[in-house]
């Protein structure tokens, strides 16, 4: 249907965006891409007073690449991100959870700091942060924070974010050269939300022990989730047959997803199973450049 | 609020509420009425335009988002009655039904076609898989979009890869 009405402002200036946000008692909303926020408008599942549109803020557009890390200014598009060929190297988990991310259209509007701020359980982008151990700076009113993606995602929709801040970007940790991953997606159609994703990346010691193995899954709980005991499985292992079944196992074993009009909870534990199991076979199997 | 932006080469300006969609704006306001509006969030992908060369939803757009952008909808893709490479493809392969989907399918494949004029049936199908046709005639388009990519490659190159549908 028609979106309710609105008042509209685009500032230039960050502080400019975070004085709008705060003038509002709460009823002022960031718009960045706007293919999550525009979809809850017409559906009239938000009606805010005021939309703060956030594309003159060229400050937040960037891609910087460091010792430190990947950064992503909160309104990098995703069509971005799949253009920069430094990512290949620099974090090739983010670029293959990108690709995943909705249809071409939403991919050429849709942005890195929307997504996380609108925290859909099934969102790529939140799990990568999740998975990856990210921090997310945030300005506001009181000044600027940076909160740790494990903290930042509250539930369906919901995230730490006050009323009056403003993701600025993303910083994803460095990421070494062999570090092995796979990414793992599963919807009914090319494009809809997940039914259930699953991002795993390790190292490997001297021996070709798997260590400082992160497993992450969306779309089986409320949030994006780090499946710890999955992890434990394979820490100090050797990634074989052997362990990656008893990582599917662990991994399926520890969530507790919803029935819902999409899938079971049976179906759904299954399947996030299966997905770290692709994942890890993904990983392991990956010719190293 | 006073919006400015190019539409298919012209500069305009209209007054619009912010709620206004850009694929509002562009039927109600300045009668382009190719660009069709189907599922209205995003989802079925016929109202796509090309912004700023992006194929993007114009129903996820707000119009007064278009401020200072070069807007081209589906009327703008040919010249005059003259039916452009692509539009002429798909009435050659009948990758059209009952049209509804037709301009956000030809939107679309432009961008697609002018980016990439060497991609591959699986790239088109995943491109195209933001694009809903009820009528389901998907073959028929994708061989369409197959069959037009020759006249989307630079004039001076002999032959096209060969990969014909």
């Amino acid at each position: 249907m028609k979106m309710p009405p609105f008042e509209y402002a685009c500032p230039t200036t960050l502080s400019e965006a975070v004085a709008l946000l705060a003038s509002h008692d709460g009823e002022a909303k960031a718009l960045a891409g706007g293919q999550s926020l525009v979809p809850m408008l017409a559906f009239r599942l938000a009606q805010p007073a005021l939309l703060v549109d956030l594309r003159k803020l060229a400050e937040l557009r960037e891609i910087k690449i460091s010792a430190d890390g990947v950064r992503l200014g909160a309104m990098v598009r995703w069509r971005d991100i799949l253009d920069d060929r430094r990512l290949d190297t620099a974090h090739p988990l983010l670029k293959a959870a990108v690709a995943e991310v909705a249809h071409y259209q939403i991919r050429n509007r849709g942005t890195v700091g929307g997504s996380l701020a609108h925290a859909d359980p099934a969102a790529e982008m939140p799990g990568i942060a999740v998975t990856c151990e990210a921090e997310i700076s945030v300005v506001g009113k009181s000044g600027s924070r940076v909160i740790r993606a494990a903290e930042f995602f509250h539930g369906p929709l919901m995230t730490a974010l006050a009323a009056d801040e403003i993701i600025v970007d993303v910083r994803l940790p460095a990421w070494p050269p062999g570090r092995r991953w796979g990414f793992q997606e599963f919807a009914r159609r090319r494009g809809d939300f997940a039914l259930a994703a699953a991002a795993v990346f390790y190292d490997e010691d001297a021996s070709g022990k798997a260590r400082n193995v992160h497993v992450g899954a969306i779309g089986v709980a409320d949030r994006p989730l780090r499946l710890h005991a999955a992890e434990a499985v394979l820490n100090g292992q050797f990634i074989d047959e052997d362990t990656i079944g008893k990582a599917e196992a662990a991994a399926s074993a520890s969530v507790n997803p919803q029935d819902d009009i999409h899938a079971s909870a049976a179906y759904r534990r299954a399947l996030v199973g299966t997905m770290v199991e692709r994942a890890l076979k993904a990983a392991r199997s990956r010719e190293m450049g | 609020m006073s919006v400015r932006f190019e539409v298919n080469g012209k500069q305009v300006e209209v007054d619009v509420e912010p709620r206004m969609t850009l694929a509002d704006c562009l039927r109600h306001e300045l009668r382009l009425t190719g660009t069709h509006v189907g599922c209205e969030h995003g989802v079925c992908g016929t109202c796509t335009v090309i912004a700023d060369g992006a194929a993007v939803r114009s129903c996820l757009m707000l119009a007064v988002q278009a401020e200072g952008s070069r807007i081209v909808t589906v009327e703008g893709l040919s010249d005059g009655e003259e039916l452009s490479p692509l539009q002429k493809s798909f009435r050659r392969h009948h990758a059209l039904q009952c049209g509804f989907c037709t301009p956000g399918m030809l939107t679309t494949a432009h961008v697609l076609l002018s980016e990439e004029p060497d991609c591959d049936a699986t790239r088109v199908r995943e491109v195209l898989s933001g694009n809903l046709c009820r009528c389901t005639g998907y073959i028929s388009i994708v061989e369409a979009v197959l069959d037009a990519r020759a006249d989307y490659r630079p004039k001076d190159r002999a032959t096209g890869v060969a990969d014909k549908p």
